[in-house]
Order: structure tokens, then sequence, then C-alpha cells
């Protein structure tokens, strides 16, 4: 299996010869050999994904460099390759390569391309190491450099204050998680004297019962350890107190988001816990807490989705929310169930996010669902993509029948994991889970009504006016200002049909391997059997859950959007508090700026002015300086020049001399 | 008697600052630079001889001189590490004076060569007086740097730096004195070995720790650091960021820790107070800076805290973790401070808010700034991440509160640097003159790219750097075992679970189906 090299080390390959020849070739060399090295690394990953599904192939670990030997302490360069692992390459080779065609059409007007591409490939490099990490510190490694290329890609437009902001905030955000994570390794290589995650693995069942001193608490040693982790995947994935960055991040370009915000980085916090599973199993309290903020963030962000009307943000919220199912299905025990949905999300999600930058393509840089409208028949091929994707993430199937599209799998598997694991959190999480997928629905359909349906709105857009050269009263009642959205290239629409595919077929198709196959996972993943014989054992009016309040949600937002389009002012006016707290993100960004943002600027200010120039350098060596200066002036006096004074002290002394001497 | 390439390293630099006095600008630099090259390929030649796992000391070189005080050299690993940084940053110091320094080039070039002869020296002593000649020799050529070729209020900063400075070193002396009058002798690896009465190395730790903590700097004897960058020129900053720094920790791993374990174990509360308040004071001072040296400079601060938590953790990881950030730092602030000092020679500002937009007009640039502030984060691949990593995780084992408050230096070091970088890389070119600043030309990509390649070298193998040292580290830590805290973890095991946290016992299946 040594074509985990090439793998992954292709795309950095092809990072640094595009980033470095930059503008000295022209910028289709770059997009050409980036492009071709995603491609080839797709074509490799698939073989050895199949590969693990029919059962051929074993976990290896093939080395590649040492890294740190320190004491006991030590860790090296290696790719682990395991079902879990393989599920991963797939999902992130794919995504990235159809994401790199993509960009050759969406990103064709940019001067900048190069760079971008070679973004696009090193944050591939850097999420292959995180996915093929043997040890938590190579994981880390991936941790970060995702980070940093996340960092550069929200901030690719450099020029526009709003995407460097959204950077450098999702950067340190992610900072606070790494804290946590940067904690729970020193903790557990405290604990377990190894960074090594199957000697962990394999050593954590006898620490179960163990406790530790942390901060001067004493604690259940695996839920400290656990918790810590946690924390850390809760910045990558965005969720509840740590998402802040997410929806921010959208001030990347169109296909960053669906790469690196939707299918893969801000998964890699649902990978870590599955990673950990068996050491998440000995942590019960840990578990819970996985549980509750996944349901939590679920619940949270699907709210705050139903009332934005940047298409992007709508996207963005629904990732999050949907990050939170996966949490919480981890938490409950069914690890499979999570990776599963991660897998079948990052097909749609990456669809639906392609689909808004078609549209975004289409509508000429406008982003604002208001302004939309209309496009069904404008740009028949994104929307029936999008379309796919709406299908795929509200749920539609039939039970009966066990077909659906991708999420009907996903996303019932979960809730009834949550329903079938019985305690109360699992409950809580059923309910929660029901209820944010009936906002999903509607979410999602309302994107879609405001979208593809009604009349055209585009006169009302500022970008739609520049390029017509029309304002609203010229255009008068042709509200499409004479605009004509256009399809886009072959480039972008060839990724979105082949994520169409995966979002029809991708749920009904690996179902059986993820959910039901103990022999899929190989022990990559601790696999609950007893769980997995609940999900098909619970009642059945909680397996129609997810179709019912899916079915609600869609003749809501048919009803709001497209029977009686006034009745989203009404309810805005009559829910007033309760929709400026969805709409505003229940305040987190203005509650975060006056606790965290304005206070460590003022404290800075403080220890500065006041700290050090007022206190330490007044008293220390300006002091110091001061005193010598006074204490000399005082010297001076006895130097004044003058014999007789001179006289008088040696006659002083001579005097008092005597007097010692003689008494 | 093997070759002395100790002392010709040391010969050599002080024949060029020795030339340098009589020569005229043109073969002034060319003679300096000619000189800190050769030096740099003698010290190539010490890293490649230097028998790793071989005996402690190495190209021992000893002339008794004088009652006992003699002229003795020789390095275990952490002295060879350090003296490779200085001989490697030293000629990329000279190229960044190349065009900037325009008066009296030549006192100039003999006064860094003069700082190359000592600071080599301090590493390179095994005689207590001559370590104390070298050490604070270093302050003389550092003072007329800042004094005569620095900024605006360079006098002021001069004296606050020789004040700051001086204090500790008249303990320090004091405190030699007195040990060399209990122990017999001058000689430092013997000295490594005497044990003090516990009650006198409180003294003689305190002593000491005047010195050090003033040189590291830490928090609160900090304040002549920011004065002294601002006001230094570049390659002032780069070798005041890179070496001098360094002798702080180095006192610390060579004198107070081996020397003194009982005292150092005594007062590492006061190292951990100390360095907690310093990671996150000058961590959020930095935040609100407008001036670029200063901000680094505060940075630097809040890195050294990360050092002297490591050094006192008392554990493998601790102390090779606290050797690593010492060398990444001497390389990232030297290449930061290197980055402002190629704008500050465009525009002759350090203000931040002068700059803006430089990804347009200097992408070349911006790639190096960028991978700098990255390591200075401490990303890992970098070698800003591998000694913070070590450090931390070996104070983990002694006390999860200062791990806690120090690993807060993680997120606040990328505020400040990530803010910094937005507002001189990113953005619009607000500024007509920043605009049409010109990319790097080949000097300046010669002085950046081998620091850039020494950075990503000991973040992806760190190994080169971690073996020459890893048998001196043992030996100290053997040194320290005896003194070392059982830290606040205390591992309890208990009796296992006998079942995961998610278990549900086969037979309830078909019950749980209601």
């Amino acid at each position: 299996m040594n074509s985990i090299l090439i793998i992954v080390f292709f795309p950095l390959l092809a990072a640094l010869i595009a980033g470095l020849t930059n503008k000295a070739a022209p910028s289709v060399f770059a997009k050409a050999v980036t492009t071709a090295a995603l491609f080839i690394s797709c074509a490799l990953s698939w073989p050895i994904f199949l590969g693990f599904v029919a059962g051929d192939l074993t976990a290896t670990v093939v080395p590649v460099l040492q890294w740190v030997r320190s004491g006991d302490l030590a860790f090296d360069w290696a790719l682990r390759v395991d079902t879990l692992t393989a599920v991963m390459l797939v999902v992130i080779t794919t995504v990235s390569a159809l994401v790199h065609l993509y960009s050759w059409g969406y990103m064709d007007e940019d001067p900048d391309q190069p760079r971008f591409f070679a973004y696009l490939s090193l944050f591939t490099f850097a999420m292959l190491m995180l996915v093929t990490a043997d040890n938590l510190v190579q994981m880390f490694f991936g941790w970060e450099g995702v980070g940093l290329a996340s960092y550069l890609l929200i901030g690719f437009w450099f020029r526009k204050p709003s995407a460097n902001a959204a950077a450098i905030k999702a950067f340190v955000v992610n900072r606070v998680g790494d804290l946590g994570f940067m904690l729970g390794i020193f903790g557990t290589f405290l604990v377990f004297g190894t960074v090594s995650i199957p000697e962990i693995l394999a050593a954590a069942p006898a620490m179960s019962g163990a406790t530790i001193g942390f901060l001067g608490l004493r604690m259940h040693t695996m839920d400290v350890l656990c918790i810590l982790l946690f924390i850390g995947a809760m910045g990558k994935s965005a969720q509840l107190g740590l998402h802040t960055w997410l929806p921010d991040a959208m001030e990347g370009p169109t296909p960053v988001s669906a790469l690196i915000h939707a299918a893969t980085m801000v998964t890699a916090g649902v990978f870590m816990v599955c990673r950990l599973s068996p050491m998440f199993e000995t942590a019960p309290i840990a578990l819970g807490v996985v549980t509750f903020i996944g349901a939590a963030t679920c619940i949270f962000a699907a709210t705050v989705g139903t009332t934005q009307w940047d298409i992007k943000r709508v996207i963005a919220y629904s990732t999050c929310s949907q990050l939170g199912y996966m949490f919480f299905a981890a938490g409950v025990g069914a690890y499979g169930a999570a990776m599963f949905h991660l897998f079948t999300h990052a097909f749609f999600k990456a669809l639906l996010f392609l689909g808004a930058g078609s549209v975004i393509h289409a509508m000429h840089h406008e982003q604002d669902m208001r302004y939309y409208g209309g496009l069904r028949k404008q740009i028949p091929f994104t929307f029936w993509a999008m379309m796919a994707g709406t299908l795929a993430i509200t749920g539609v199937g039939i039970y009966w029948l066990h077909a659906g599209f991708a999420g009907f799998h996903s996303k019932d598997a979960i809730l009834e994991a949550a329903f079938g694991r019985g305690t109360e959190m699992g409950n809580f999480a059923f309910w929660m889970g029901a209820f944010a997928a009936l906002l999903t629905s509607f979410y999602s359909w309302r994107l879609m009504f405001l979208t593809f349906w009604g009349k055209p709105r585009w006169i009302e857009s500022e970008h739609i006016q520049h390029s017509v050269h029309k304002t609203p009263e010229e255009a008068g009642a042709d509200t499409t200002g004479g605009y004509h959205p256009h399809e886009s290239p072959l480039t972008m629409l060839v990724p979105l049909g082949v994520l169409s595919l995966g979002a029809i077929f991708a749920g009904w198709f690996f179902s059986h391997a993820f959910l039901d196959d103990a022999g899929f996972w190989q022990g990559s993943i601790f696999y609950n059997e007893a769980l997995m014989h609940q999900i098909h054992a619970v009642p059945l009016w909680v397996k129609l859950t997810a179709t019912v309040v899916m079915l609600l949600g869609l003749i809501t937002a048919w009803w709001a959007y497209i029977k009686d389009t006034s009745i989203p002012a009404k309810a805005a006016e009559q829910l007033g508090p309760v929709y400026r707290l969805f709409y505003n993100k229940w305040y987190f960004d203005e509650l975060y700026n006056v606790i965290f943002v304005k206070p460590a600027f003022w404290l800075g200010r403080q220890f500065w002015k006041l700290g050090d120039v007022g206190i330490i350098d007044r008293f220390g060596p300006n002091g110091v300086a001061w005193v010598v200066e006074k204490g000399s002036v005082g010297a001076r006096r006895f130097q004044s020049g003058y014999l007789n004074s001179y006289a008088l002290v040696m006659l002083l002394g001579l005097v008092a001399a005597i007097t010692w001497v003689l008494f | 008697m093997e070759f002395p390439i100790l002392s010709l390293m040391l010969a050599v630099p002080l024949v060029g600052a020795i030339a340098c006095l009589f020569l005229n600008a043109g073969s002034a630099r060319m003679v300096a630079l000619f000189a800190t090259l050769f030096n740099l390929a003698l010290g190539v030649m010490l890293w490649v001889n230097y028998d790793v796992g071989g005996t402690q000391w190495q190209f021992v070189e000893r002339a008794e001189v004088f009652a006992g005080f003699s002229y003795a050299l020789g390095i275990d690993g952490i002295a060879l590490m350090l003296i490779m940084l200085s001989v490697f940053l030293m000629p990329i110091c000279i190229l960044a004076s190349w065009d900037s320094i325009t008066k009296r080039v030549g006192e100039y070039m003999s006064a860094f060569l003069l700082m190359e002869v000592l600071m080599l020296g301090v590493f390179a002593a095994q005689d207590m007086f001559l370590f104390y000649i070298f050490f604070e020799a270093g302050l003389i050529p550092m003072y007329l740097i800042i004094g005569v070729w620095g900024g605006d209020k360079r006098i002021y900063a001069s004296y606050k730096f020789f004040l700051y400075t001086l204090l500790g070193s008249v303990l320090m002396l004091i405190a030699m004195l007195w040990m060399v009058n209990e122990a017999g002798t001058t000689d430092i690896p013997t000295l490594m070995q005497y044990d003090f009465a516990p009650g006198a190395q409180t003294w003689l730790w305190l002593a000491f720790f005047a010195s050090f903590a003033v040189k590291m700097p830490m928090w609160p004897v900090h304040t002549w650091l920011p004065d002294a960058h601002v006001q230094a020129p570049t390659a002032g900053s780069v070798i005041l960021a890179g070496v001098l720094l360094k002798l702080g920790g180095y006192g610390f791993i060579r004198f107070s820790l081996p020397m003194f374990p009982e005292a150092s174990a005594q007062f590492a509360w006061l190292v951990f107070g100390l360095s907690m308040v310093a990671v996150i004071y000058t961590s959020l001072v930095a935040l609100v800076q407008e001036d670029m040296k200063k901000l680094i400079a505060y940075s630097s601060v809040a890195h050294m805290a990360i050092v002297t938590v490591g050094l006192f953790a008392f554990n493998v990881q601790g102390l090779e973790g606290a050797m690593v950030v010492m060398l990444s730092h001497g390389l990232v602030s030297a290449a930061l401070f290197l980055c402002v000092g190629v704008i500050y020679d465009r525009l002759h500002t350090r203000e931040i808010h002068r700059y803006g937009g430089l990804a347009i007009n200097m992408p070349k640039y911006a790639l190096f700034f960028l991978l700098f502030t990255m390591a200075s984060i401490g990303l890992p691949g970098t070698s800003g991440f591998v000694g913070e990593f070590l450090s931390l995780a070996g104070i983990y084992e002694v006390s999860t509160t200062v791990t806690l408050v120090c690993t807060t230096g993680i997120i606040l070091g990328a505020a400040y640097m990530l803010y910094l970088y937005r507002r001189v890389v990113f953005g619009t070119q607000v500024n007509d003159d920043a605009a049409r600043m010109t990319d790097l030309n080949a000097r300046e990509w010669f002085m950046l790219a081998p620091i850039a390649a020494a950075v990503l070298w000991m973040g992806v193998y760190p190994e080169s750097f971690l073996a020459p040292m890893r048998a001196d580290i043992a030996a100290l830590d053997a040194r320290l075992a005896r003194a070392a805290s059982a830290g606040d973890a205390h591992l309890k095991l208990g009796e296992p679970k006998a079942q995961e946290a998610n278990y549900i016992a086969p037979e309830h299946s078909e019950e749980g189906a209601h």
C-alpha cells in the first residue's frame, strides 16, 4: 500500500511547485499541476477504500521519517491506513479533486490563481496528514496545517478587510480549541507514556478507573483527557461556543467553503473522536459532554440557519448543525453512523456549496437570496444539482423500500441510534435532532424556493445593477433588469454532476458497510454491535420521525415562500425577539467581543502604559537614574572647589580621627 | 593536543575586528563578511567533528594563566548548538548591515566581530572567570551598536540596557568569588558536579538569578528589551534577539540548575510565577503595539517565558524543549527583525499603519514573513512547534495550572502575530510610498532563505539538533532528579470499569425496543 505516499505527498509537491513558480509561469501551469496531482491521489484512494469495503485489505502503517525523540517521548512521521483512514481518503481526495476542477471555472477571472491552487493543494496535503496520523502529534500537525490553509484561503482576497478579519478569527478561535487539544496530548503522554494512538487505545481500558489531579482538582483520568481532546474537536468542527468562526469563514471563495468548511476540515473533530473512540468509551462523562454539545449545536445552528439571507451563510449554519448530528452520534456510541453521516454529508454539502457558487457565479457575485428568484429556468443544471443536494440533506427517502437520498440513510441512523441508546442524554439528543431535522428541511427548502422559484427580484441587487447599468426605478416592472444569468462552464458543472451522484447514491450504496458491518471497520473504530441492533429495533414512529419532520419543513417552507410570501415578514414581526435572536446568531459575536476581545486590548494597553511605563520603568531604571542624579547633586556640594571648605572638612575629619583614636 | 579550533574561532573575528578599524567602508564590509563566513565554515567543521555520544566535554583547550584562573575552552552539545546559532546568524547580520549602515562602517563591523568573539567565548568558556569576562564584555559592543548606530532615542535605550544588565552582573560576580573560595576551583565542569550546602545555594542562586533574569529577560525586568530593540539597527536587533537573549537561558542551564539543584527546585515557584505573568502580560502588550520592532520584542519576552518554565520542569522534555525554543527563537525572531529591517530600509519607519498591502508589491517578502510568523506562532512543521511542545509537555508533568496558563500563549501569540501580519502585508495599499516598495533583492533573499531552511529543518527533523544535546541533557536531568518535584497530577490507578461507556447488554436488545 505504498501508493499512500503518492496520495499524501503529491498534493504537497504540487502545492510547492505551483506556489513557488507563482506568476513566473502562466496560471494554467499551476492549475494543471495541482489538479493532476489531486486526480492521481483520488484515483489511488478509491481502490484502497473499495479494498476495505471488500475486506481485502488490512491496516498498515508506512513509516516516513523520525520526528522527535526526547526522553521517553517519541513520535515519528508515519502514514497509517486503516478503514477509518480509507473513508477519509476518498472523501478528501474526491471532493478536493472536484473542487480543483470546479475552481478552473469559478476562479477563471482571478489574477492570483496559482496562489489559490497552491493553497488548495497544501490544504489537501495537511488534511491527508491528519487522517493518516498514527500518533496524536502528527494529527496535531495536520490539524494546524489545515488551520493554516484555511486561514490563507479565507483571507485569499486579502484586500477585503472582512476577509482578513474572518481569517484571523478562524485561526484564533481554532487556537482556543487547540489549547485543549495540546493539554489533552500532554495529559495523555503523562498517563500512558506514549502518544502513539494504537498504544493509547490499547491501554485506555485499564485506566478507566483511574483518577488524576488537574488544576488542583481530582478527576477521572479518562474524562479529563477526553474532554480536553474534545475541546480541540469543538474548535475545528465549529461546535457551540467555538463555532463563531465558521459563518465568517464564508468570506473565502466558494470552492474553499465547499472543500474546507463543509466536506473535510470541519469534520476533523468528528474524525478525531471516532479515531479515539475506544478511548472515549472509557470516559462516560466526556461522552455525555460530546452528546450534549453535539445536540445543542445541532439545534442552535439550525435555528440561525432559518433566518439568514446570505445563501452561503445558510449552508454554513447548516454545516455546523450537521456536524452536531455527527457528534451526538459519536456521543451515544454510534461511531459508524457518525462516520457514515460524515461521508454522505461530504458529498451533498460540497454539492450544495458548489451549487451555491454556481448560482453566485450566474448572479454576478450576488449572495443575498432576497435578490434571487425564478432561477430554475435560467440555470437548469445547477438547479437540478442543488435539488439533489437538498433532497439528500433533508433526508428524503421511503422507509419501507429502504431507499432514499444520502442523508436519509445516515441522518435517520443517527436519530435511531440516539433513541435506541435509551439514556436520558440519548433521548435529549433524539428530540433535539428531530426538531433540528424539521428546521433543516425548512431552511433548505427556503433556500431552494427563494432562489429558484417565484418571480425574479434581481434588479434590487447592487451587483446586478452594476452589471446592467440600471437602477430599480429605471428597470420599472421588469424585475430582472434585463439581466441574463448564464449557466456555469463545464468545468463547474462536471463536479456538480459527480457530487450529485454521490448525494443520490452514496447512502444507499454504503449503508450496510458503515452501519452493520463490524468486519468493514476492522476495529479502527469502536463498533457497538448491540447498539447497531437497537437501531433496527426502535419503534416505527421513531423510524418515521425524520421523514415526517422533513415533510413538515417542506410544507412550511412552501407555504411561506411560495403560497403566501407575506408570511415570513409577518412571522418575523410576530416573533420579534426570537427572530432577532436567531437572526443575530444568538449574539455570540457581540458577547465574545465584550468579554474577550475588548478586554484583551484594554488590558494590553494598561499593562503597557501603566505597568511597563508607569510602574516598572518609573521605579526601576528611571528611578535609579533619578536617585543617582539627585544623589550626585548632593555629592557635588562637597566638591565645590573652594579651598577653605576643603580645609574645614579636613580639619573636622582630623578632629574626628583624633577623637576616635584617643577615646 | 588536538587542533585548537575553538581558539581559532575566537581569533578569526578578533583579527577581523582589528583589521576593520583601519579599513575603509567597502573593505571593512568584505573583511567582516569573509571573517564571519570563515567562522561559519569552522562552525560546520566543529559540528561535523563533534562526537555525538562521546565524552561530555570536547575540543578542550586549557592554559593556566595565574592563581587558578585559566584560559580553558571546551564545549558540550548544548554549547555546540548555541555556537552554531551564533556563527550562523553573524554573516546574515553583516549582510543586513550592508547598505543600511553608512557612517563609521569600519568601527561598526569591528563592533560586530568583537561581539562574535565574546558570544562564542561565553559558550566555549570552561573557566568561570573567563566566562564572566566574556559574558559581561558582551555588553560593551552591544552598548556601542545601540548608542552609536541606533535610532533617535538611542542614548536612553543604551543606558537602560547597560543599567539593567550591569545590576545583575555585580551580584553574580560576588557569588562567583564566594563559590571559587568554597570549592577551590574555577573550572566550570568541576563546579557543575560540586554540591554546595543547600543554605548557601539559596543565596548563590538568587545572585545568579539577578543576572540571568535580566538577560533572559523575565518579567518584570524586561523593559530594557523593547527600547533596546527599537533603537538598535536591524543587525543589532538580530544579534540581540538571536544570541544575547540566549545567554540567560544558557546561564540557567550551565550554572543555576546543575550547581544549585536544591535551590532551583526551591525557587521553581518564583520562576513559574514570573513566567506565567510574562506569557499573559507581554502577549497582551504585544497585541496593542504600533511599532513593529516593539511588538516582536514583547513577543520575545513571552517566548522566553516558555524557556524558563521548560528549564525548571526538571525533566528531559522540559530541558530539551527549552533548548529548542531558544534555538528556534534565535532563528525566528532574528528573521522577523530582518523582515522589519527590509521594509524599514525602504520606508524608514517602523510604524505598522504606514504599511499595508505588501502582498501586492512584495510577494516574495510576504511569503518569507508568513513562514516566520507561523514559526513564531508555533505551527507544527516549523521549529517553533517542537520546542514549545516539548517544553509545555515537560511542565505538564509538574503543574497542570502552569501549563494551562502558559499554553494560552499559543492563542495570544496567534492573535498578535496575525494582527501584525494583516496590517503590514494584507489589506489594500493605503500608503503610496509603501505601495512603491520593491520586492526582496538578492542580498535580502540570501539573508532570509537560509533561516527559512533552518526553521523548516528544525521543525521536520529536529533530531539533528536534539542528538548532540541528548547526553548532556540526560546528565543534567540525572543531577536534577534528586530535587525534582512529584508534580500535581498524582495519577492513581483504580479498578477499571468492566464495560464501555455505551455498553448495552446484548440480551436487553429486544426489550429496549418496546
